[in-house]
């Protein structure tokens, strides 16, 4: 049933190098200015950056199909970016204002987009499996031949309704990858001490359902999982389980002393195994950019934060009416 | 150019904090990610790191300052080639228009509440300012030395000192066996103490926030409160399930819910939500003695308030007693947890226009004190009721209609219900503003039914 880890890499154009690249610096630059914003007061609440976890995304997108659907937790900007929402939308939403993707109602941890089937944004550890594997009942009910992507972290595998999830989906074979995105920490408890499962995708085994462990540090290794996955999802043959290895720079949220683990252990992952540097690396060594190249990119990308910032600060607050709107579907 | 390195907003509820130590120095350069300096929250001591790159050109607040309010400009940052000079002077960038985050009324408060009318203390026993988070510790570690029954668990609870900083210092004191951190699975957690109690010890179950007690919410009800009726009395849960309740500031939605009304309808469970740092200790030592499952609800705005606590080798405060907070005569104003500081404020103004408003604050909701509040509205005659959670079946309503029943012919006003707005909390400032109960609401309500 399981498959063995470590996924051959395939060839890569420089194309698609650059514009991962491009997408995984989009969200680390885009996550940097709110953690600013947050700090000038400008956000509030919870905030959860995703910052060291950029290749997840960025390598599970390059694997899907228009239409296919994807669902996580709170900590989602990323997502969001990744599946090509307008930053200028997802950062207003996140000082509160108008312009934001659900008009300031619903802040950091709850966004939504119909258009890019991006499914939420969800601030209950876990509660978004059961409704990804909704989506993809849905999609196999109604024969869309559509993929749903739930996200979920490791902290959350230990929530029981994951378990629960597992069974049905493969009880009828259901079209979802659930993607754990091991960082290796939920807040201060590190996995060692909440599971003595030596891994997390091999849960799956006992529902069936067939998975691997994935370099989240290495977009290549993570689209080559992310096509397989997806390949057994589109074929019928129900759900996939992807354990993505990745890490957190940042804080939990952005009030966390962060004294649970070492400035050493943060810092040798930033420096021995961030994605970025890895493809800016690639780029390089391969010829297939110059500095002069991604500075220019750099640039570009700063540019479109930078927007999305003034836009987020100038986009109106709310209309005071908006707070009785929406509750209820028109009659 | 020169950019000013701002004082961080560090987590929800923070305002100001103290700059504890630098990290940098003048002339050092530094890249983003690298540690500036650390900060003292409210909550912890964070290091707080450079977004920009550049060079640190000059420390404007120096170490050890406290009370240093968030956006206060703490020190210059040159890019590349610029001297020190070119740095902005401090004087106009505190004047320049930084937008500030807005903090709900509660959070602005006086620090320090007057002392209530009703005291179960001696006379002339010390009293000693105490935050509600200390409070709350307090009363765990005496019940746990007291009793070695007596255990607590939860998320982040143990190692991490509590996600609110409420168990700091358990886990040293007694140790892993009795100070647990559990996985994230509230239901199977919430269950297993539901077993623990039934087994002969006495948990303390702390949920994060009790928006995740809704996992859980099956082994609350139909595990812990039907128990002891459906075994006939043979067995029971005696145990706590406690944790910050309602809205804290900016948290949205599915954070923000005030579960008073909820629980309180619940035969079998007892439920408390103190206002004060000495209730919250007292309710806390009688609710974890307390043979019964007893729902305890603090509210992450009041952690930080100080407020008296009697310094007493064990100071207990009874279920079902209210307490008077204020005495008046032309209102009955009746409120619990967080809903206290909008009342106090309310009588504080109305005090100003001559209307004297007596307040209660009733601590636990299950059991209510019915007949404090009753033997007030005969005295006042009229009554608003206040309170943070949903309008609709609220603890207000029920209220209104215990007095109708009871004290009907003493009324002079119908009861009026100052409550949350009947909508999912929304996260955009003005929204939230909008959403939360405010004083002035409260002051209207007493208005109305003062016809003034
Ligand atoms: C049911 C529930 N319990 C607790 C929380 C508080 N909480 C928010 S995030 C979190 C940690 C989750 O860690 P993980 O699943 O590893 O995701 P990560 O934050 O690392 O992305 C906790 C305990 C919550 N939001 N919901
Ligand atoms: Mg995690």
């Amino acid at each position: 049933m399981a498959t063995a880890k470590g996924a051959t890499k395939p060839n890569v154009s420089k194309e698609e190098l650059l514009e991962f690249y491009r997408e995984m610096l989009l969200i680390r630059r885009f996550e940097e200015k709110a953690g600013q914003l947050y700090g000038m007061g400008l956000i509030g609440g919870f905030c959860h950056l995703y910052i060291g976890q950029e290749a997840v995304v960025v390598g599970l997108e390059a694997a899907a199909e228009e239409g296919d659907k994807r669902i996580t937790s709170y900590r989602d900007h990323g997502h969001m970016l990744a599946c090509g929402m307008d930053p200028k939308g997802v950062m207003a939403e996140l000082t509160g204002r108008e312009g934001g993707y659900s008009k300031g109602k619903g802040g950091s941890m709850h966004m939504f987009s119909k258009e890019k089937h991006f499914y939420g944004g969800h601030g209950i550890v876990a509660a978004q499996v059961p409704i990804g594997a909704g989506l993809a009942f849905a999609d196999k009910y109604l024969d869309n031949k559509r993929v749903t992507f739930a996200y979920f972290g490791d902290g959350a595998a230990n929530q029981g309704q994951v378990y629960e999830t597992y069974n049905m989906a493969e009880l009828w074979d259901l079209p979802v990858i659930f993607v754990i995105e091991n960082n290796q920490y939920a807040m201060g408890t590190s996995i060692k001490r909440s599971t003595k499962s030596p891994s997390l995708w091999e849960r799956g085994a006992a529902y069936g359902i067939p998975g691997e462990e994935v370099d989240g540090m290495d977009v290549l290794a993570v689209k080559a999982a992310g096509e397989k996955a997806v390949a057994h999802c589109r074929a019928g043959k129900g759900p996939y389980i992807l354990e993505v290895k990745t890490y957190r720079y940042r804080g939990h949220s952005m009030s966390d002393p962060a004294k649970y683990r070492t400035r050493e252990e943060v810092q040798k992952m930033r420096e021995e195994r961030d994605a970025i540097e890895h493809v800016r690396t690639m780029l390089l060594t391969g010829k297939h950019a110059t500095e002069d190249d991604l500075k220019a990119i750099d640039k570009e990308i700063k540019e479109i934060v930078n927007e999305s910032a003034e836009f987020a600060k100038t986009s109106p607050e709310p209309a005071l009416e908006e707070l009785w709107t929406d509750i209820y579907a028109d009659a | 150019m020169a950019t000013e390195v701002l004082m961080p907003a560090l987590s929800p509820t923070m305002e100001e904090g103290t700059l504890a130590k630098w990290l940098v120095k003048e002339g050092d350069s530094v890249s983003s990610g690298d540690i500036l300096a650390e900060i003292e929250t409210d909550k912890a001591t964070m290091e707080f790191e450079a977004v920009d790159e550049g060079v640190i050109g000059k420390i404007l607040v120096s170490e050890g300052t406290e009370g240093v309010k968030v956006n206060t400009p703490i020190a210059v940052l040159l890019m590349d080639g610029e001297s020190p000079d070119a740095a902005p002077a401090p004087a106009a960038a505190v004047s320049s228009p930084v937008e500030t985050r807005e903090a709900p009324a509660a959070v602005a408060a006086a620090p320090r509440s007057e002392a209530p009318l009703e005291l179960e203390v001696p006379d002339g026993t010390e009293m000693k300012a105490t935050t509600v988070r200390e409070a709350l510790r307090d009363a765990m570690a005496e019940e746990m030395r007291r009793d070695e029954t007596v255990y607590l668990m939860g998320e982040e609870v143990a190692e991490y000192q509590g996600a609110y900083k409420i168990s700091q210092g358990l886990l040293d004191e007694f140790g892993p066996k009795r100070v647990i951190d559990t996985p994230i699975t509230e239901h199977g957690f919430a269950g297993i103490a539901v077993g623990a109690a039934f087994g002969g010890l006495r948990p303390i179950v702390e949920f994060m926030t009790f928006n995740f007690a809704m996992q859980a919410i099956d082994h609350i009800i139909n595990s812990a409160a039907k128990t002891r009726y459906m075994s006939g009395g043979q067995m029971g849960a005696p145990m706590v399930f406690r944790g910050p309740n309602g809205a804290a500031a900016r948290v949205g939605a599915q954070h923000s819910q005030d579960y008073a009304a909820w629980y309180a309808q619940v035969p079998g469970l007892k439920v408390v939500m103190p206002f004060s740092a000495a209730d919250a200790k007292g309710l806390l030592k009688t609710a974890i003695r307390d043979d019964n499952p007893v729902i305890f609800l603090e509210n992450e705005i009041l952690y930080g308030r100080s407020f008296d606590v009697p310094v007493m080798d064990d100071y207990t405060v009874p279920f079902g007693k209210a307490k008077i907070w204020r005495e008046g005569t032309d209102v009955t104003i009746v409120s619990f947890g967080i809903g206290m500081t909008y009342a106090l404020e309310a009588a504080d103004i109305l005090a100003k226009e001559s209307i004297s408003a007596e307040v209660v604050d009733l601590r636990t909701l299950r059991p209510i004190d019915y007949e404090t509040v009753i033997r007030s509205v005969q005295k006042t005659n009229r009554c608003v009721t206040v309170e943070e959670g949903f309008p609709v079946c609220s603890i207000g309503n029920h209220l209104s209609a215990k007095i109708m029943t009871e004290a009907f012919d003493y009324l002079d006003a119908p009861v009026l219900n100052c409550t949350g707005k009947d909508v999912p909390m929304p996260y955009a400032a003005n929204l939230e503003k909008h959403a939360l109960l405010t004083t002035k609401e409260v002051v209207d309500a007493v208005k109305a039914v003062t016809y003034r």
